[in-house]
């Protein structure tokens, strides 16, 4: 390999080679970074990945549309439900259909609620890397209430698969709305409680303010979207600037940083989450019963209790299972506001089960692919406190 | 809106066009790429999506590499593809886009299409001594031997390395 030949060669000289990862408490999964040092100022920072390689493009186009939604969990699994919402609006697009009213609605609850979950564990994990460990725990307690209400509405905490083509998979129980109308109460204040630890505090501003700037022009000829190139100053987020799901109709702001530094992302993000649980609460307010799922034969597995009664829904459930939906041919690129950027699918329909080529378009690659640019010249201790701010998930970054 | 543009300053670039779903898409050659995202570049499509490929190993330039735009400013989008042939290869956009660094490594790895001009391609997701291009339609799904390494000649890919 070429990191460990050229950590031999330098052996001898004043550099040092450090190996971050591949298992390392702040790379957050399986990615290694190579530093060379210079005393403690980083001169090369070589990144190297895919140790979270599995082949999911490969996969999906040997699994049927509805077969790939399991795998989409599996991306970014700190925001699992996002890349299910991401995933199906992309095959409805490919179909052209229209979800019904409700399914939309619990759509947007449950992608704000990932939202949050996902921004609590990288504020409170980049917090952790750069030694302050209470924020974390404050955090975490929501984190935890955000899972039982997945776990409510999806039966699973992690992996969801909580979409399906056409709609979600299933309405949302007895019990959810009491207990998000408490989230949104109890995380607000948590939310307080870590602003109080940590906005004003100068320690976290020592550790954080100046640390990974980078401009407006910079990031976005680097890829850059969501948090990270708001943090830059970019006002762009697909929810405002390419609504889907209704996106339009909820009254929230953008948050805009100014240097796209450590500290700006996270402000960022704070304020998202309080923009997310603003949206929330507009959901729960115009949450109207209703069907959750098309109805459409051709798209959504009929009723069960229907399937064992009807002899016509009985064929559409083995027509659907056996041979799968009557695709188009043609090619979508569908992208959604992520909670790490822009969550692209980009899917090549033969007309066949399976789709032809299926891609995914992770938010995170394209912002850690600027990660040497970001350090080079800081301090050791810098580049945990960037690798954190820029939110890496494996899962998401090698597929 | 930017198509029409383009057919006006360059024209005869665009081989071919549709739209399907609101997403627009042109096919250029791969002579003309360069001056295509040149123009793109200076009419505000400064944010490089991605790129990755489509493999139709039934054709004659089998590999499409797609190209996925976004113009910050008006919201638009465009798809553009350029067909390549086995062993061909592709301007790299490294110059203009430095996001385009790794998503060429990547098309690299996964494909085996190679970008002139590109400061460093390796294998992206992959290990070096890798045998193959695994998403090319003629590799298999189980991976092969995973642990061929070293000395091994692969089943596919002609036997090719990289």
């Amino acid at each position: 390999m070429d990191s460990i030949a050229l950590s031999r060669q330098m052996l001898d000289g004043d550099r040092m080679i450090v190996n971050m990862g591949p298992s390392h408490p702040t790379t957050h999964g399986t990615l290694r970074i190579v530093l060379e040092l210079e005393g403690e100022t980083i001169v090369r920072a070589t990144p190297e990945m895919g140790y979270l390689h599995r082949g999911v493009e490969k996969l999906g186009e040997n699994l049927s549309y509805q077969q790939f939604i399991p795998l989409t969990d599996r991306l970014n699994y700190c925001s699992a439900i996002m890349n299910n919402v991401g995933y199906t609006t992309a095959v409805e697009k490919l179909l052209d259909i229209q979800i019904p009213k409700r399914a939309e609605h619990i759509r947007v609850l449950m992608s704000e609620l990932s939202r949050v979950a996902d921004h609590i564990v990288c504020v409170g994990v980049n917090a952790v890397d750069i030694g302050a460990f209470t924020a974390f725990l404050y955090l975490f307690k929501q984190r935890e209430t955000a899972y039982d209400l997945f776990e409510m509405a999806a039966g699973q905490r992690l992996h969801t698969s909580f979409t399906r083509i056409g709609g979600v998979f299933r309405d949302l129980p007895e019990g959810f709305v009491p207990l998000a109308e408490r989230f949104l109460v109890e995380c607000s204040e948590s939310i307080d409680e870590l602003e109080r630890l940590l906005t004003r505090n100068p320690i976290w501003h020592d550790r954080t303010k100046g640390i990974g700037v980078i401009s407006a022009e910079d990031a976005v000829n680097w890829g850059y979207t969501g948090p990270s190139l708001r943090a830059a100053g970019v006002p762009q987020d697909l929810r405002k600037a390419q609504p889907y799901l209704g996106y339009e109709t909820y009254d929230f702001d953008i948050p805009v940083g100014t240097t796209g530094d450590v500290f700006d992302r996270y402000l960022v993000r704070v304020e998202e989450m309080r923009q997310s649980l603003r949206i929330i609460r507009q959901v729960l307010d115009r949450l109207e019963p209703g069907p959750v799922m098309v109805d459409d034969p051709k798209v959504a597995l009929p009723p069960k209790e229907k399937v064992y009664t009807r002899m016509e829904s009985l064929i559409h459930h083995f027509k659907l299972i056996m041979h799968g939906m009557d695709m188009p041919v043609g090619e979508v690129y569908s992208a959604t506001e992520a909670a790490n950027g822009e969550l692209g699918f980009y899917i090549v329909s033969d007309g066949g089960k399976n789709p032809y080529r299926i891609r995914v378009r992770p938010p995170c690659l394209p912002i850690f692919s600027s990660f040497e640019d970001q350090v080079k010249g800081g301090l050791i201790a810098d580049a945990v406190a960037v690798l954190g701010a820029m939110n890496i998930i494996a899962g998401e970054l090698d597929r | 809106m930017i198509i029409e543009q383009i057919d006006a300053q360059l024209p005869g670039t665009v081989t071919d066009r549709h739209a399907f779903r609101g997403d627009q898409t042109i096919v250029i050659a791969r002579e003309n790429l360069l001056a295509v995202v040149a123009l793109l570049h200076r009419e505000g499509f400064q944010l490089l999506v991605d790129i990755t490929a489509v493999d139709w190993p039934e054709r004659e330039q089998r590999f499409d590499v797609v190209y996925h735009w976004l113009n910050l400013a008006s919201q638009e989008r465009l798809r553009l593809k350029v067909p390549v042939a086995e062993g061909e290869s592709v301007p790299s956009l490294t110059g203009t886009f430095k996001t385009a660094d790794w998503f060429e490594r990547e098309v690299f790895d996964m494909f085996g299409i190679r970008f002139d001009g590109h400061p460093d391609l390796r294998r992206l997701l992959t290990w070096p001594d890798f045998p193959g291009h695994a998403l090319r339609k003629d590799f298999p799904l189980d991976g092969g031997d995973p642990f061929c390494m070293e000395g091994c000649t692969a089943p596919y890919n002609n036997g090719e390395r990289n």
